[in-house]
């Protein structure tokens, strides 16, 4: 089974925000809840890099190891999902993820939580595959329609790049050979444990 | 002739620049920059600001943060150090309360009951103090079902109905907040009069509280023990609630590693009050004979107050003397 991973080539990304765009398209997502968003560093300034960045899915997830309710699972192809049944919004992956991850809608009163949402790399939740409940609840299921995640689908400098993390660490290797350089695997260090040498 | 004389034209300047362009490759290859060498890098950035922010362009400006692997040594205080630190607290608390009773049993009324009562607690601190205790025990065990009902009841009841119940606890968590913080306000108004540390409470405290033995060392209407009870409630109970609000009103007040500090501060704040109030709990109910009707019924027996708050009944008996006979004009208040 392939480990699905994100990479975003920041050296590409040119800030246009299609992926965010095409996120919130493609899963109907609510209002005030972006799944994925696009960083920029340094903004004006010499050596300004953007970095597209949503859940990383990562290696021992810290927030199914924080969450009190045991609402994550990771499935075969690596990508860690959750089960809005489950979760009650406490908020605490939300404190756990590197990366910023977790949002809550905001429920009534107070700044009450609801029900945890995030990137499911296009696959869906516990729900039957393509069901109208999935939908509802986490979006799209386009990996069980043999369909990478579309932010890096329609990403326009392929900057970010969706899929078996070995293929994708590959053709990241090949660019940065070709090119001569390269800023390397943003994240990956904190996700998964490892970097790609370049 | 004239079109052959352009196309040669033609094909002699593409020839010259076909040229040009070999000899300045090499060159521009050579002097290629590297556009990475002056960008930001991940590593240098984290080490710098231990998380990487920068600017986004959609509303939502806490998502700037693109990383914060601090998240890290959150998840290892939420999942190892908490267990601890909350484990020794209420579990070390649990064995010295049942180790006390077993070897010293309840602290007994030793002149027995004289049948005559005095008025401990009037009715409203008596609503003050069980509307607080009983939100303290609702929010306590929601509380604890967050940190430790993973391990232990989950695996007991499953998933769903484990998510069914922590869903309750945690709107109970939340809602009960507000009357349990209104209740620390009332008790710190109501009681802080008898509270403030004096003379009396340094003997005490030397003679242990007459917890062990036959002593009886005098109090006026709280003892130094029930001072400290009385000041772990204020000031932990103002923790938790200021913490618990902040928590509870997500990027009011800080971003996502203040919020960090505030579950930290909460949660072990709030094992050590539930530690402390295991121990008041003890001592106002088996741990001590004639306790429990100070706040049951609002009156203690005359001996009991004699033994325990003795400089108390000596103020109260004094009032009462003044008093006796003489009928209390309602006005005087406002004279």
């Amino acid at each position: 089974m392939a480990r699905m991973k994100f990479l975003c080539d920041a050296d590409r990304c040119i800030e246009c925000n299609a992926c965010v765009t095409a996120c919130k398209n493609e899963h109907e997502v609510p209002w005030g809840i972006n799944r994925r968003r696009v960083v920029t560093l340094n903004d004006g300034k010499p050596g300004e890099r953007s970095i597209s960045m949503a859940c990383m899915h990562c290696t021992d997830a810290p927030c199914a190891a924080v969450c009190p309710v045991n609402a994550f699972y990771t499935t075969a192809d690596g990508v860690v999902l959750h089960s809005k049944d489950i979760c009650i919004g406490c908020g605490y992956c939300f404190y756990a993820c590197p990366f910023g991850a977790p949002q809550y809608p905001q429920l009534g009163n107070f700044g009450s939580r609801g029900k945890m949402d995030k990137c499911t790399f296009c696959a869906g939740g516990p729900e039957a595959d393509g069901s109208k409940e999935e939908y509802e609840k986490y979006g799209a299921n386009r990996l069980a329609e043999g369909k990478l995640p579309l932010c890096a689908e329609m990403c326009s400098t392929k900057s970010l790049l969706a899929g078996d993390g070995e293929i994708i660490a590959q053709i990241y290797k090949e660019r940065v050979m070709k090119r001569g350089y390269g800023s390397g695997a943003w994240g990956w260090k904190t996700a998964y444990h490892e970097t790609i040498e370049s | 002739m004239a079109s052959l004389a352009r196309i040669l034209r033609l094909a002699v300047c593409a020839w010259a620049f076909l040229i040009i362009l070999a000899a300045a490759a090499p060159a521009s290859a050579q002097n290629s920059v590297n556009p990475t060498a002056s960008s930001v890098k991940e590593q240098q950035l984290l080490q710098q600001l231990d998380r990487i922010q920068g600017r986004v362009s959609i509303p939502d400006q806490r998502s700037s943060v693109l990383e914060q692997p601090a998240g890290r040594d959150w998840r290892e205080f939420r999942n190892v150090t908490l267990h601890w630190i909350g484990g020794i607290a209420i579990l070390g608390m649990l064995v010295l309360l049942v180790a006390f009773y077993l070897i010293f049993g309840s602290v007994k009324l030793e002149s027995g009951r004289s049948g005559r009562t005095i008025v401990r607690f009037n009715a409203f601190e008596r609503f003050v103090h069980w509307m607080t205790a009983t939100c303290f025990i609702i929010l306590a065990i929601s509380g604890l079902n967050i940190t430790f009902g993973r391990p232990l009841l989950l695996p007991l009841i499953g998933l769903e109905t484990f998510s069914e119940w922590s869903q309750w606890a945690k709107y109970a968590h939340n809602y009960l907040s507000f009357p349990f913080t209104i209740g620390v306000v009332l008790i710190f108004l109501m009681w802080i009069a008898g509270n403030i540390p004096n003379k009396v409470d340094i003997d005490w405290m030397r003679r242990g509280g007459g917890l062990v033995g036959h002593d009886h060392p005098p109090a006026y209407r709280f003892n130094a023990g029930q001072k400290t009870i009385y000041w772990i409630v204020v000031i932990g109970g103002g923790l938790v609630a200021a913490t618990g609000y902040q928590l509870m009103f997500p990027f009011y007040l800080s971003g996502v590693e203040g919020m960090q500090l505030t579950q930290m501060v909460h949660s072990v704040v709030a094992v050590l009050f539930v530690a402390a109030m295991l121990a008041h709990i003890y001592i106002g109910t088996i741990g001590m004979e004639g306790a429990f009707e100070a706040m049951g019924t609002g009156t203690v027996d005359v001996n009991w107050a004699e033994e325990h708050h003795s400089l108390w009944l000596k103020e109260q008996n004094a009032r009462a003397g003044v008093n006796d006979g003489r009928p209390q004009p309602a006005t005087t208040a406002a004279e």
